[in-house]
């Protein structure tokens, strides 16, 4: 029970275990253990910001999708317009077209009287005198006479 | 190990036995070395080597192997208790705490080894090289020797010793002496409180490594010795007795019980002198 020599003996032993440990078996294995954490905690922050981009690209494209649906909407809108134009201006062209057409229509037949009446009345005018000789049976001197046929057609 | 008669003679003779410890004698006789303590430390020393630089060799950050997460969790767990007690930077000490906790451990796990069985086959190899197995001596337990336990006190003595030193100066270190636990402003008072506190600082001292090796070395000597007087109980019994398979009987529940129990014991001193060593190194570096 009285300590010998043994202790000696092993105080020395205990103490180069402890500083065997020290210098070649702890180091590696606390190094592993430090740098496997380091890994999970990367790990971990790395699917939080992968999460994080996920969410951020799903925001993304809802936004993408929305400026297309207006922008279609838009093109829509504006084709109908011009679509409206389009008949509006067709529309015009031809009340134009049909004025304008009426407008020649209607000149023809002023002209077409006009000459018809022109005609008329020359007809009168030979039918006057033609009359007016048998009532007189005598030949008038057309040449004698002009100034008074002339005259008569005016009246006429 | 059974003799022809029982008798208390007969159970002093074993279990003074059992106490003996296998030695060398130098010289005159004066210096004796216990061999079965230094076999034994040597075991469980190399067993603790190995395998820690087993793990230590093949440590991978990847995913590890069932022995490195063993290793891993005691290491882990020895880590979190010195980081949490002790507040300075220091290379040595989780190392010391780990390689305290693991040989500490398996030290007195040899205590669990059935009483008789090694000092059993000692004797019955002695008998087999024509030996006396009467002086066939062999304690397997190397922690219930006074030796192993102070030299690991004076080990972690020596340690407290020089940390307080290296941490704090020399002259702030020997000037704790006679200046604390008692504070005194002036000169006088100063002069006055020296010699109480010079006094209780040796004593602190000296207590710490006495009760450090006495506690581990109590249990564990206690606990091998109630680990014979079991296994006395049936010492030198006939079957032909009934008192004998009362006493069997008795036996197997009682060391059941105490092996039980003792499992707790080996695993709670071994943490206990980490722990104090720890404790003891951190108020080394911490100023009073």
């Amino acid at each position: 029970m009285i300590p010998n020599i043994t202790l000696i003996i092993q105080g020395l032993a205990f103490f180069a275990v402890v500083l065997l440990v020290m210098k070649y078996l702890w180091p590696p294995i606390i190094a592993a253990i430090e740098d496997r954490q380091n890994k999970i905690a990367e790990g971990l922050s790395q699917a939080e910001k992968a999460r994080k981009e996920l969410a951020d690209a799903d925001a993304r494209v809802a936004e993408e999708i929305k400026k297309a649906r207006a922008e279609a909407a838009q093109i829509i809108d504006r084709a109908h317009q011009q679509a409206v134009q389009i008949v509006d201006k067709a529309r015009q062209d031809a009340v134009v077209e049909a004025t304008k057409q009426k407008a020649v229509a209607a000149a023809d037949i002023e002209a077409q009287a006009h000459k018809a009446r022109e005609e008329l009345r020359g007809k009168v005018a030979a039918l006057a005198i033609a009359g007016a000789e048998k009532i007189l049976h005598r030949e008038i001197d057309a040449n004698a006479h002009k100034t008074l046929i002339d005259q008569l057609v005016a009246e006429l | 190990m059974a003799s022809e008669e029982a008798g208390s003679a007969n159970m002093t003779e074993y279990i003074q036995h059992h106490l003996h410890h296998l030695q060398w004698s130098i010289g005159d006789g004066a210096l004796k070395i216990n061999i079965d303590t230094l076999l034994f430390t040597l075991l469980t020393g190399l067993v603790f080597l190995f395998l820690l630089g087993r793990v230590s060799r093949r440590a991978t950050s990847g995913v590890p192997g069932k022995l490195q997460c063993m290793i891993e969790m005691i290491v882990l767990f020895v880590d979190g208790l010195v980081k949490e007690t002790f507040h300075g930077k220091s290379k040595l000490i989780a190392p010391l705490a780990l390689t305290i906790f693991c040989l500490v451990f398996l030290m007195n796990f040899m205590d669990l080894v059935p009483v008789d069985l090694l000092p059993w086959l000692w004797a019955s190899g002695h008998t087999l090289v024509g030996a006396d197995p009467a002086h066939a001596y062999l304690r397997v337990v190397p922690t219930a020797d006074l030796n192993t336990t102070l030299a690991m006190a004076l080990t972690v003595f020596l340690l407290i010793q020089y940390f307080g030193v290296t941490s704090k100066g020399a002259g702030h270190f020997f000037g704790e002496f006679v200046s604390a636990p008692f504070h005194a402003s002036g000169p006088l008072g100063k002069i006055v409180l020296a010699v109480p506190n010079l006094i209780l600082r040796l004593i602190e001292e000296a207590v710490r490594p006495i009760s450090l090796s006495l506690r581990l070395f109590g249990n564990m000597y206690a606990g091998e010795l109630i680990f014979i007087l079991i296994a006395v109980l049936t010492l030198g019994a006939s079957l032909a007795h009934f008192s004998t398979w009362v006493l069997g009987g008795a036996q197997i529940i009682a060391g059941f019980a105490w092996l039980a129990f003792h499992i707790l014991i080996i695993t709670l001193q071994a943490f206990i002198f980490m722990m104090l060593t720890i404790v003891y190194l951190s108020m080394a570096v911490e100023s009073h």
